[in-house]
C-alpha cells in the first residue's frame, strides 16, 4: 500500500504550524507502518488532548481521540480486550508524563503491548506556550517569564525505570531513524517507548530565541549523538540517540491468558 | 439444594448480576465500600474467559472500560464517592462519544474521604451532574439483593439500547448487607446485545447517525470500519466539528435520547398507592425501612402507601406527579439532605406537601426514626 493510503487525506492540510515537528512524526510512523506491510484494521490509534494527539485525525485506522493525559489507560483497555488489535499511542510531553505521568509508569510496568510514541517538543503549544514537566530549568515560557525554575527529568531513564522493555530515543532531523526505531517498536512485544525530540518553533523556539524550524532541528542534530559515539563519549551535555533497551519480559495480556486457564481450570479460587 | 440460590453481598448480587447481562471486562480500583465487587470479579471473569483489572487508578478504570467497550465488548467499573468523584471527566467523555458502559458508585459519606464505612445516599446530585457540560444521565438503584441483581441487568441493557454510560447508584448498607439472592435462570431476564452495523466492507458507516428507531449501530474497533472516536463536538463519522448545526444537532441528540425516554427509562415499585393520604417516597436501602413503616401501619389503618423509585435519572416526573396527586403528605425518605425530595418538589403540584425524613450522621435511617419524623410532619401519632 501506498503512504497516502494510511492518511485521510480530506483533513490536509493539517492543523499544525509551519515548522512543527508533529507533521515529520506523521510521515514516520506511516512510513514505519507501511514497511510493515500492517493492515488498516488492524491497527487502533489512541491519542490524549494538545497538538500531537490531534495525529489521530489524520491516520485512516481506528482512531480513538480521548481526554487529556489517559490516552494510555484507554489503550490498555482497547488492547486487553482485544489483544489481536496494534495499539499506538501517540503523545505530546505534557499529555504523556504530566498529566498521564501516572498512567505512563504502570502502562511500562504492566508491559502490555503498546506502542508509545513521545512527540517531546517541551512545551504545550496547544494552549499557547506553557512550560512542560520536559521544558527544563532555565527556558522560558508563558507561564514562566522569570526563566523556569522547574528541573526536567530523562523519559528514557524514567521509561526503564518504570519497565518499560523496549525504549528508544530519536529527533525529528533523524526522520528516517525515527521511521526505523517506530517499526521496532511496533515489533516489539511489550510496552515500547519512542521519545522523539520535535522542535514546537511557534511557542517554545521564539520564547526561547532558538530561531527558525530549520535552526531548531539542526540543533537538534549538533546536542545529539548515537549511543556510545565518540561525540557522546566526550560530551556529558550530549544526548544519546539510539535504542536503549530492548529485552524480552512476559507481556501482560499474554500473563492474563495464563490466569483465565487458571481460572477455568479451578486452580487458585 | 438449588445451586442458584446464594446467601450473599449486595456488592456480589451485582457483580452477579452483571456476568447475567454478559459483562466480559472489568476495570477497577479498590475503595469501601465497593471493592467486593472487584474481589468477586476478579474470581469470576477469567472463569468465562472475561479479563478483569486493577488500574493505577480510578480514572484509569474509567479510561479503561470506554477503551474495551469500543472493541465489543460490555463492561463495568465500580467505584465509591472519591473514585467516582475521579471518574466524572471520562464519564462525560463516554456520554460524549457514546459509549455503552456501567458505572457503580456504592455510595459513602461524603464529601471528601467522608465517612467510608458508613452509609449514605448524596452522591445523588453528583450521578446527575458531577461531569461538565450539558448532558443526560440514566442512575438506577436498589434496595434489596434481587432488585440489584436485576437493575445491573437492566443498566447494561439501557447501556446497549442508548449507547449511553448507566450509573449504578447503591449504598453502604446494600452493598454489604447480606441476604438471599435466587439467580435467575439464562433467559428469565432480558438481556440486550451489542447493536452491530449491518453496512458491508467499503460501503460508507457513519457511527453517528441515528436510525429512524433512535438507535446508533457500532462497529468493534478491529473490523472492517475504521472511525473517528472524540470527545470533540463531531460529525456523524465521528470527525471534530465546530459547525453551529452540527454542535447543536449533537447537544440535542445527546440530551433527547434520554430524556425522550424517561418513561422507558422509568423503573419504581409501589406499596399501597391508590387510596394513600401519605405517600413514601424512597429508594436503596432507605426504601427497606420506609416498607417497614408501611406494612407496620397498614394494618392499623393509616392510609399510607410507598412508591420506590428505582431509576433516579432521568428523574420519571410525570410518574411521580401522577402517584402524588391525591396525597394530604409526601414525605421523602432518604439519607442525604434532601437532594430528591428536591426533585419531586419540582414534579408535583403544591410542593408545599413535600416533606423530608432524613439521617445525615452516617447511621441508617430505621422505621422508627421515620416513623418520628412522620409524627412532627404530619401532626399526629402516626
Amino acid at each position: 500500500m501506498a503512504v497516502k493510503d494510511y492518511i485521510r487525506e480530506r483533513f490536509f492540510p493539517h492543523i499544525w504550524c509551519a515548522g512543527c515537528g508533529h507533521g515529520i512524526v506523521l510521515n514516520s510512523m506511516i512510513r514505519s507502518i507501511e514497511t510493515l506491510g500492517m493492515s488498516k484494521n488492524e491497527i487502533v490509534m489512541v491519542s490524549g488532548i494538545g497538538c500531537s494527539s490531534r495525529i489521530c485525525g489524520y491516520v485512516d485506522f481506528h482512531t480513538l481521540h480521548t481526554i487529556h493525559g489517559r490516552a494510555l489507560a484507554f489503550a490498555t483497555g482497547v488492547k486487553m480486550s482485544k489483544p489481536e488489535l496494534n495499539v499506538i499511542v501517540p503523545m505530546g510531553d505534557g499529555d504523556a508524563l504530566s498529566i498521564g505521568g501516572n498512567h505512563f509508569i504502570h502502562a511500562a510496568r504492566r508491559n502490555i503491548d503498546i506502542t508509545a510514541i513521545i512527540m517531546n517538543n517541551r512545551i504545550y503549544g496547544m494552549t499557547g506556550g506553557q512550560y512542560s514537566p520536559l521544558s527544563g530549568a532555565g527556558t522560558l515560557a508563558t507561564t514562566a517569564p522569570y526563566h523556569n525554575i522547574d528541573p526536567d527529568f530523562d523519559v528514557v531513564k524514567m521509561a526503564m525505570a518504570a519497565g518499560a522493555t523496549f525504549v528508544a530515543r530519536t529527533t525529528t532531523y533523524h526522520a528516517k531513524e525515527t521511521t526505523d526505531m517506530i517499526r521496532q517498536a511496533i515489533l516489539h512485544e511489550g510496552f515500547s517507548v519512542v521519545e522523539v525530540m520535535s522542535q514546537c518553533p511557534t511557542y517554545f523556539g521564539r520564547k526561547n530565541r532558538l530561531g527558525s524550524a530549520v535552526d531548531m532541528m539542526k540543533q537538534m542534530k549538533s546536542i545529539t549523538a548515537p549511543i556510545g559515539s565518540k561525540a557522546a563519549r566526550e560530551n556529558p551535555e550530549i544526548i544519546e540517540r539510539g535504542i536503549f533497551c530492548q529485552e524480552e519480559k512476559p507481556e501482560y495480556c499474554s500473563e492474563y491468558d495464563k490466569v483465565i486457564e487458571r481460572a477455568t481450570q479451578g486452580q487458585g479460587v | 439444594m438449588n445451586q442458584n440460590i446464594k446467601f450473599i453481598q449486595g456488592n456480589e448480587a451485582c457483580a452477579e448480576g452483571a456476568i447475567y447481562a454478559g459483562l466480559d471486562f472489568f476495570a477497577g480500583y479498590p475503595i469501601t465500600p465497593s471493592t467486593e465487587i472487584a474481589e468477586h470479579l476478579a474470581a469470576r471473569l477469567p472463569q468465562k474467559a472475561g479479563k478483569f483489572i486493577q488500574m493505577e487508578d480510578e480514572i484509569a478504570s474509567m479510561c479503561a472500560i470506554i477503551g474495551a467497550s469500543l472493541t465489543g465488548h460490555k463492561v463495568l467499573t465500580a467505584t465509591s464517592g472519591p473514585g467516582f468523584s475521579l471518574m466524572q471527566e471520562a464519564l462525560g467523555y463516554a456520554v460524549m462519544a457514546e459509549i455503552p458502559c456501567v458505572i457503580v458508585n456504592v455510595q459513602r459519606g461524603g464529601p471528601s474521604t467522608g465517612i467510608p464505612t458508613h452509609v449514605s445516599q448524596g452522591d445523588v446530585n453528583q450521578a446527575r451532574w458531577g461531569t461538565h457540560g450539558d448532558h443526560a444521565i440514566v442512575t438506577l438503584t436498589a434496595s434489596n439483593h434481587q432488585d440489584v441483581f436485576a437493575t445491573t441487568v437492566e443498566a447494561f441493557n439501557i447501556a446497549e439500547t442508548y449507547r449511553t454510560p448507566v450509573i449504578l447508584l447503591f449504598d453502604e448498607v446494600v452493598g454489604h448487607m447480606r441476604e438471599k439472592l435466587v439467580i435467575p435462570e439464562p433467559g428469565e431476564i432480558a438481556t440486550v446485545e451489542r447493536l452491530r452495523t449491518s453496512v458491508a466492507e467499503g460501503v460508507d458507516y457513519h457511527p453517528y447517525l441515528p436510525r429512524e428507531d433512535g438507535r446508533l449501530p457500532m462497529s468493534d474497533f478491529g473490523h472492517v470500519h475504521r472511525y473517528n472516536v472524540t470527545g470533540l463536538y463531531h460529525d456523524m463519522w465521528g470527525f471534530p466539528s465546530d459547525n453551529p448545526d452540527v454542535v447543536h444537532g449533537l447537544i440535542r441528540h445527546l440530551v433527547d435520547k434520554i430524556e425522550n425516554n424517561v418513561n422507558e427509562i422509568a423503573l419504581y415499585k409501589e406499596l399501597y398507592l391508590d387510596d394513600a393520604d401519605y405517600i413514601l417516597i424512597s429508594y436503596g436501602s432507605s426504601a427497606r425501612s420506609a416498607r417497614h413503616v408501611i406494612e407496620t401501619l397498614r394494618p392499623r389503618g393509616e392510609r399510607i402507601g410507598l412508591l420506590e423509585l428505582q431509576t433516579l435519572w432521568p428523574f420519571p416526573a410525570d410518574i411521580v406527579r401522577e402517584k402524588c396527586r391525591n396525597a394530604k403528605y409526601i414525605v421523602v425518605v432518604e439519607m442525604n439532605m434532601g437532594q430528591i425530595r428536591q426533585a419531586v418538589q419540582m414534579a408535583v403540584d403544591d410542593p408545599d406537601r413535600v416533606f423530608l425524613a432524613n439521617r445525615i450522621d452516617g447511621v441508617f435511617i430505621t422505621p422508627r426514626d421515620i416513623r418520628k419524623l412522620l409524627r412532627v410532619i404530619v401532626g399526629k401519632g402516626v
